[in-house]
């Protein structure tokens, strides 16, 4: 820590005070940390061990385990994806174009954050169910989005909507609008433009907003568990064993697939902090 | 390419460019209805679909009173709890550069990243009758799980962030000298506290209790596993909806998710004032 000579003089004339704030700061942040989230993490790790490999790895691996990872993960990587095409989009006609209730549709990508999940899960499951107004629509070709796995997609498309759209926004606000029609005047199409002028500035956000909706997706619980149907091998998500293990009093095979679960959304963290480094460093 | 032709170019590039806008704010306004705008409406056409009286009469249902009761005694414990560490570990964090910082900035990430579910299988782990603390909690006859204080413990989880993430950006950008030079002019620190670092941050530290407090009163995953779930006991409102629906009780289940999109609206209304007091425009 850089101590300027103001701060020395001060803390020279009452050294206590200077010291005794650090550190009572200090003190109410680790003490809280320590009771909110490392004894938590230390009792999953705790219990997490005291279950032998042979038999954890027997739980991580069960079919029932392995087919909602399947649904899990490739349900969650193919709506970021989706996420990634329409948020960019989203985000370029709300930076680029002035158009009627432009600010009310702006405000309103925040609305996933704000709404409780239990609501999104029951609307979305009301809306689109075979009687609702948009599954009505779909039901005569057959098609049945709630309680199947595409309403397990639709529930995390809603959740995961905001983090391109808000990740991206500020980078396309700060682009200059000049080297595009220089791209134009030289020639270029209107495809060439984008892949080869707007797209490699935009990568690294877009790249966190894909990564940040996408372990939101995977953590999801409450939208899905009211808009899917909870079977096994069709749309039973990882969380929702989980708390279906725990309702049976497993506590092992709860630990085991929570701790699959927290290791991989720990992966996914630091891979958003490498991204973010990475863009701290193109940017600079 | 003559200068003449390139600007013609530019002219029917820009004539099509009126098309273009038009099909897009199309489809990102069809893609944002579809998964946004519909969902969110028909929140409120179901909870007022057979009028006003079947949304009233749902505040003389006991189990719907106390899951709002309920709703808001957690969130008046939990707010306040997370506003105090929130402060002290941005304070702590923006305040000091140390080896690690980023790390620790990572671990404070970390209830964003885990899945609610995990959070409170950690916390089950920690304090069930099975876990860690469980024998002891036992013995003094004090019960954590399916009871308050575990709701409100996985409540804290899951909204531990917010503040801080909202006030270390704001605490950097303001810098030290103003707090500098109150103290060389003999502020004591909790004076530099209420006068000069609190009118700095109060937009952020405001923006970061209302993120806060909604997350509380919406949670439903961590609360749902350490809740047990116990109607006119230990139900939240986002229980009470899910309830409520898998009962077959849609109107009562779209009642209090009116209340809750309502609360979603508020918030979003005053985030939106305050990105503009602040111009934070930022993912979480």
């Amino acid at each position: 820590m850089a101590v300027s000579p103001s701060i020395k003089r001060t803390s020279s004339r009452n050294p206590l005070w200077h010291i005794g704030n650090i550190s009572w700061a200090w003190r109410i942040t680790w003490s809280y940390l320590t009771i909110m989230l490392f004894l938590p993490a230390a009792a999953l790790f705790l219990m997490a061990s005291t279950v032998s490999p042979a038999r954890f790895w027997q739980i991580a691996t069960d079919p029932v385990a392995l087919s909602t990872y399947e649904v899990t993960f490739v349900t969650a990587l193919v709506t970021a994806l989706i996420n990634a095409v329409f948020g960019t989009l989203i985000a370029w006609v709300l930076v680029r174009f002035d158009f009627p209730l432009k600010r009310i549709v702006d405000a309103a990508i925040d609305l996933p954050f704000a709404l409780p999940t239990a609501v999104a899960g029951l609307t979305l499951a009301t809306v689109y169910s075979q009687n609702g107004w948009i599954g009505s629509l779909l039901a005569p070709w057959g098609i049945q989005i709630a309680f199947t796995r595409w309403g397990v997609g639709i529930a995390m498309l809603f959740i995961s909507l905001p983090f391109v759209v808000r990740a991206v926004q500020p980078v396309l606000q700060e682009m200059e609008k000049d080297i595009e029609e220089a791209a134009w005047s030289l020639g270029a199409t209107q495809l060439q433009t984008f892949w080869r002028v707007i797209l490699p500035p935009l990568l690294p956000a877009l790249l966190t907003g894909i990564a940040l909706g996408f372990s939101r997706a995977v953590g999801e619980f409450g939208s899905i568990v009211i808009v899917a149907a909870n079977i096994p091998f069709r749309d039973l998500i990882t969380s929702v064993l989980v708390f279906q293990r725990l309702e049976q009093y497993d506590y092992a095979g709860a630990t085991v697939l929570g701790t699959v679960l927290l290791a991989i959304s720990l992966l996914v963290l630091v891979g958003i902090n490498v991204i973010q480094a990475w863009r701290k460093r193109y940017e600079s | 390419m003559s200068l003449s032709a390139s600007s013609r170019n530019l002219a029917s590039k820009k004539k099509d460019a009126k098309w273009v806008k038009a099909v897009l704010i199309g489809v990102a306004v069809a893609y944002l209805s579809l998964v946004l705008f519909i969902p969110a409406l028909n929140v409120f056409y179901q909870a007022f679909r057979n009028g006003v009286s079947p949304f009233v009469s749902n505040f003389t249902d006991p189990a719907f009173l106390n899951g709002i009761w309920l709703t808001i005694i957690i969130a008046l414990i939990v707010v306040p709890l997370n506003t105090v560490f929130g402060l002290c570990a941005a304070w702590a964090i923006a305040r000091h550069k140390f080896p690690g910082r980023t790390f620790v900035i990572s671990i404070l990430d970390l209830p964003f990243a885990v899945s609610p579910v995990v959070a409170g299988l950690m916390i089950v782990l920690l304090y069930g009758r099975n876990g860690w603390l469980g024998p002891f909690l036992e013995a003094i006859n004090f019960r954590v799980i399916f009871a308050l204080p575990g709701m409100v413990l996985a409540t804290a989880f899951v909204t531990l962030p917010f503040v801080a993430r909202e006030v270390i950006p704001v605490l950097e950008e303001v810098g030290t000298d103003q707090e500098e030079a109150a103290k060389t002019l003999g502020a004591k620190d909790w004076q530099i506290f209420w006068r000069v670092t609190l009118p700095n941050i109060r937009w952020g530290l405001l923006y970061g209790v209302i993120l806060t407090n909604a997350r509380a009163m919406g949670e439903f995953g961590a609360v749902a596993v350490v809740s047990g779930n116990i109607a006119r006991k230990t139900q939240t409102l986002p229980l009470f909806v899910e309830e409520a629906y898998k009962q077959y009780q849609t109107q009562a289940a779209f009642s209090a998710a009116l209340l809750l999109a309502c609360l979603a609206l508020v918030t979003l209304v005053l985030k939106e004032i305050l990105e503009r007091k602040t111009h934070i425009k930022d993912v979480e």
